[in-house]
């Protein structure tokens, strides 16, 4: 019996070159393979691929340089604005965008991400939010929403004792160096076109030389959640999409 | 080119010689006492095409020099002890991604925040890895202005040699005195110089990756492995002044300011008949540990003299073991000692008191 197909079929949805064709780490589940896509769909659709410096950040997502097959370097927990800072600096001709989680961005690293945003560093920060510590196993995270539990917050998140999640796209909006700042999803087609075009304007800020990107994508941990892939993606349009709204919160220049 | 003397601090001299060996990326954070450093650079790093960024922390600083460092640019960032303490994070991941870069530490009294006078209390944190994993940084501790100068040259030179952080030790007495320096002629680099790891966007070629997690079964091992032998290989970059050791009964060991303040009190004791001598190393990291061997062989006596409350004398011990011990004298930091400070205990200590 063959397996090839008896008509000649039309290829209509192939893998970016610039994505590796390699087994994904990833938990059943996770988003971190669509967003991975769609930032290498970008890298390509904008011709950047041979002139980027990509900067992975600490947690499930530093395994970034595995799947994007750019120039990449490791950044320590929290430091990815520093570190693409440095890289920008050093070369100001080359595309630069870090990729972090909310631990990483939100917590450990909020001084770094404020001050490049308020720098206006030319570069791309795409900022995935599920809510926890990933690859820690399942902490509280500055974004776990209240009454969430993790293994830090066992009873849930209590806003007297721990504070409340922290909106970090409608901070880094305030801040005057930021070109372009929005807030997506990707748990429907509907919100995942939207966040493809967040981060096409993101990166395009950057090639302009407007200032800088900032995209937050909210997204699922269905491991550490303790739920089904499809429960976590309820959850997101639920009870995430509520508390952190979709929307773009600055757009300096307002084109497309 | 000619080359004119200038009239400069010891900080200044970092300034102008990390120009002039070639840095076009500058990050630090203002802390006494080097801030000479970060202003005169602020302008004149963009008049020569560079960069300038003023972090929000020593630790952005620092995080900045390792992204300039993984695209192979010759960067630089500067501080004092505190901040130095900020830095380590960065410094152990540009050890374990292999990055070059120069650090520079005019090192102040501790420990805390101290004080802002010259002290020598980060010898351990600069000699012996400072922040975690098993690492080495090369340190060169300068002791008049114009090795401030001529040894920020050599720092680029062995970062990119070795692909590893570099630290200048001074304090705060050779960065804010002011003497005649010589420059060098401005250095074009190299544009082969990384060339094998930088990150510059892959263009044709395979994507480049510059890491320290190594989480494969036997990779971290086989790191380890590879930046041992290198820390090994350092060891041929030895430098240190050897001043009238040969006759000598009693060997001073004594490094950056300390040393040549501890040099003036072992000339004076020459003239005054007394058999002594000074071993300066330049180099902490590696440390003269050979010259030290021999000099105990031809069977010396040591006196260890510190701005600090004895941590080299360590080091001179583990050298000379087995053939002969140092004595030791340690200065409080937050005190600026003269030569004459110096010569009691060196008469005694030459005596075997």
């Amino acid at each position: 019996m063959s397996c090839q197909p008896e008509t000649q079929e039309k290829l209509v949805f192939d893998r970016p070159a610039v994505l590796a064709d390699v087994p994904t780490h990833y938990c059943p589940g996770c988003q971190h393979g669509v967003i991975h896509r769609m930032v290498a769909e970008c890298l390509e659709e904008f011709g950047l691929v041979e002139k980027t410096i990509a900067v992975s950040s600490i947690g499930c997502s530093v395994f970034l340089y595995n799947y994007i097959l750019v120039d990449t370097v490791e950044a320590p927990h929290g430091r990815a604005p520093a570190v693409a800072t440095g890289v920008k600096r050093a070369r100001t001709d080359a595309f630069v965008f870090a990729y972090q989680g909310d631990g990483d961005l939100a917590s450990i690293g909020m001084a770094e991400i404020m001050h490049a945003a308020n720098r206006g560093e030319r570069i791309s920060v795409v900022f995935v939010n599920n809510t926890v510590y990933g690859m820690t196993g399942g902490q509280m995270a500055p974004t776990t929403m209240i009454g969430q539990k993790t293994t830090t917050c066992p009873g849930g998140r209590c806003a007297e004792r721990e504070g409340g999640p922290i909106r970090m796209a409608e901070i880094i909006a305030s801040l005057d160096g930021v070109a372009y700042c929005a807030r997506t999803a990707v748990n429907s087609v509907k919100n995942m076109a939207q966040a493809k075009r967040a981060l096409r304007r993101a990166f395009e800020v950057q090639i302009r030389g407007e200032g800088f990107g900032f995209v937050e994508l909210l997204a699922t941990c269905p491991t550490n959640w303790k739920v089904s892939p499809v429960a976590a993606n309820e959850r997101v349009a639920k009870e995430m999409i509520p508390g952190f709204p979709l929307g773009v919160f600055k757009d300096a220049s307002k084109e497309d | 080119m000619s080359a004119k003397r200038v009239f400069i601090k010891g900080n200044e001299a970092i300034g102008q010689g990390a120009l002039a060996a070639g840095c076009r990326c500058y990050f630090g954070y203002p802390i006494t006492p080097q801030n000479d450093i970060p202003e005169m650079l602020s302008a004149a790093m963009p008049a020569a095409g560079g960069q300038f960024v003023q972090a929000e922390s020593e630790v952005a600083a620092a995080n900045m020099l390792l992204g300039a460092a993984a695209c192979g640019v010759r960067a630089m960032t500067t501080s004092s002890s505190p901040g130095v303490s900020l830095m380590q994070e960065a410094i152990s991941y540009m050890a374990g991604s292999e990055l070059p870069g120069v650090i520079v530490n005019m090192n102040r009294g501790g420990p805390g925040l101290g004080d802002i006078g010259p002290s020598q209390g980060d010898y351990f944190q600069s000699v012996k890895g400072g922040g975690h994993g098993d690492y080495r940084t090369l340190v060169l501790a300068p002791a008049t202005c114009q090795e401030c100068y001529d040894l920020t040259f050599t720092a680029f030179d062995l970062a990119y040699k070795y692909r590893n952080p570099v630290l200048i030790l001074g304090d705060a007495i050779v960065g804010q005195m002011k003497e005649p320096v010589t420059p060098r002629e401005a250095l074009p680099v190299d544009p082969a110089e990384g060339g094998d790891w930088k990150l510059t966007g892959r263009g044709q070629r395979a994507p480049r990756l510059l890491k320290s997690l190594f989480l494969e079964d036997g990779a971290l091992a086989g790191q380890n492995r590879l930046l041992q032998k290198k820390y090994e290989a350092m060891r041929a970059e030895v430098l240190f002044e050897d001043f009238e050791t040969a006759d000598a009964e009693l060997v001073v060991v004594a490094y950056g300011s300390i040393g040549r303040i501890a040099k003036s009190a072992v000339r004076s004791l020459r003239a005054a008949g007394v058999k002594v001598g000074l071993l300066r190393p330049v180099t902490l990291y590696p440390f003269p540990e050979d010259k030290l061997r021999e000099l105990a062989a031809a069977g010396k006596r040591f006196l260890t003299i510190e701005h600090n409350l004895g941590q080299m004398v360590d080091d001179v011990r583990l050298a000379v073991r087995g053939l002969a011990d140092s004595a030791f004298y340690g200065v409080f930091p937050g005190n600026l000692p003269t030569p004459d400070e110096f010569v009691e205990p060196i008469r005694a200590a030459a005596k075997g008191a």
